[in-house]
């Protein structure tokens, strides 16, 4: 198990992998919305959150398609379901690398993002546990979505589209969080809500994941 | 160990192919499955190495017991020879991967990234694959392609010393292999009749 975790995260950051693709795509996100809504920090301030939060979903979106669709491409996948290991153990991994390759930098990224939309200082904290703790749901989710679309060309449109209404309750109560934590107010409940979301959906999403992708490989 | 195949029936895309296959493996057997194209001995395979159900009939062996190589080698190109030899190694718990190096003749390009390789070069790399997996069955869909002559000889030579250590093989392919103990069963008389006019998809059942 360990050797599979370790070749995806290998793949993903020798060239080409993509590992730096969702991280530049954060980065543009969070330099140009300044462009857009004006230089005014107490407005920037008032959405940093929420723009922070959306940014991070969106750039784990950008890749969530590459998480089977390599794999399937060279036949890879075929070969992983013949091997001891159970699927479900496998979608659990390829979640894992995902959120190691994606997740984990978006959110030692974040802090120094929220810089540039000036979030007040008391925001700081909360933005990055609740990151920390919202993108692993983002990677399972993801990886459902992924696994339902493998073997389907281009199928990122469709990806995106299932994926999106699924990320919006992390995003309610991520954005929360960091909103709360923003303006100094309690942040517990909300914190609580997007710790059950990302715990159920490690919990249960791999059974489904690993149904679907038995499904598509026959 | 025995592979018993009985009465097995396997369909692509929802229509029935083959149906009524028998066929059995003991251990130091090779089987090779011939055929004119498209009529089904890739769905065999599959259906056999357990990636997909069979419509009816057993195959009467665990999966646990193949190695299945398709016609995609599942080689990483951004990888050397060795570690993409060295994951399936580590997957497969054997974790031994110098024999399979030699047997394919492969020492000498392994520290090459996997996508300077040659055709050839790739399918060796994907069959000596094989070798590392330590399972008893291989099930091999066209081994050969993109192989010269010497690399098929190589390839005989491995399925051979597979099949003295008490493995078993099951293959498609059309040519040659050199492999004379090996038996060979045509799968054309074995087409499936009437296509079935229950198309509903239970996959999602």
């Amino acid at each position: 198990m360990r050797a599979l975790l370790l070749r995806d995260i290998r793949l993903a950051v020798r060239a080409g992998g993509g590992f730096g693709l969702g991280l530049a795509f954060f980065l543009i996100v969070v330099v140009l919305v300044p462009f857009g809504v004006g230089p005014d920090s107490g407005l920037l301030a008032v959405i940093a959150p929420g723009i922070l939060w959306l940014g991070a979903l969106l750039s784990c979106l950008l890749s969530l398609d590459r998480i089977f669709a390599l794999d399937w491409e060279d036949g890879s996948l075929d070969l992983l379901a013949t091997a001891p290991l159970p699927m479900e153990a496998l979608v659990s991994l390829k979640a894992l690398a995902h959120w190691l390759t994606t997740g984990v930098p978006l959110v030692l990224a974040s802090p120094l993002f929220a810089l540039l939309l000036s979030l007040p200082l008391e925001g700081y904290l909360p933005l990055v546990i609740s990151l920390a703790l919202g993108t692993p749901a983002l990677s399972v989710i993801g990886t459902f979505g992924a696994a339902l679309t493998v073997g389907l060309k281009r199928g990122g449109l469709l990806l995106s589209l299932l994926v999106l209404p699924l990320y919006v309750p992390t995003l309610i109560f991520g954005a929360e969080v960091a909103r709360r934590g923003a303006e100094g107010l309690e942040t517990g409940v909300p914190l609580a809500m997007l710790a059950g979301i990302t715990f159920g959906a490690i919990a249960l999403l791999p059974f489904a994941s690993a149904a679907v992708l038995r499904v598509n490989l026959r | 160990m025995e592979l018993n195949v009985t009465g097995l029936s396997v369909a692509r895309g929802g229509i029935p192919v083959l149906e009524g296959l028998d066929f059995a493996l003991r251990a130091g057997e090779a089987l090779i499955l011939r055929g004119p194209n498209g009529v089904g001995k890739t769905t065999v395979l599959r259906t056999v190495a357990g990636l997909q159900p069979p419509l009816a009939g057993t195959v009467g062996l665990e999966r646990e017991a193949m190695a299945y190589a398709g016609h995609a080698d599942g080689i990483k190109s951004t990888l050397t020879v060795r570690e993409n030899l060295e994951f399936w190694a580590d997957v497969f718990g054997t974790g031994e991967i110098d024999a399979a190096l030699a047997a394919f003749d492969l020492a000498a390009l392994s520290d090459r990234a996997a996508g300077a390789l040659s055709a050839g070069q790739k399918r060796r790399l994907g069959l000596a694959r094989m070798v590392v997996t330590g399972r008893p069955v291989w099930v091999l869909d066209e081994p050969t392609v993109s192989l010269d002559t010497a690399a098929v000889a190589l390839f005989a030579q491995a399925v051979r010393a597979h099949l003295a250590g008490g493995g078993m093989a099951l293959m498609a392919t059309h040519i040659d292999l050199g492999l004379a103990e090996a038996r060979v069963l045509d799968v054309a008389p074995y087409r499936a009749k009437a296509p079935a006019h229950d198309d509903f998809d239970g996959s999602f059942l």
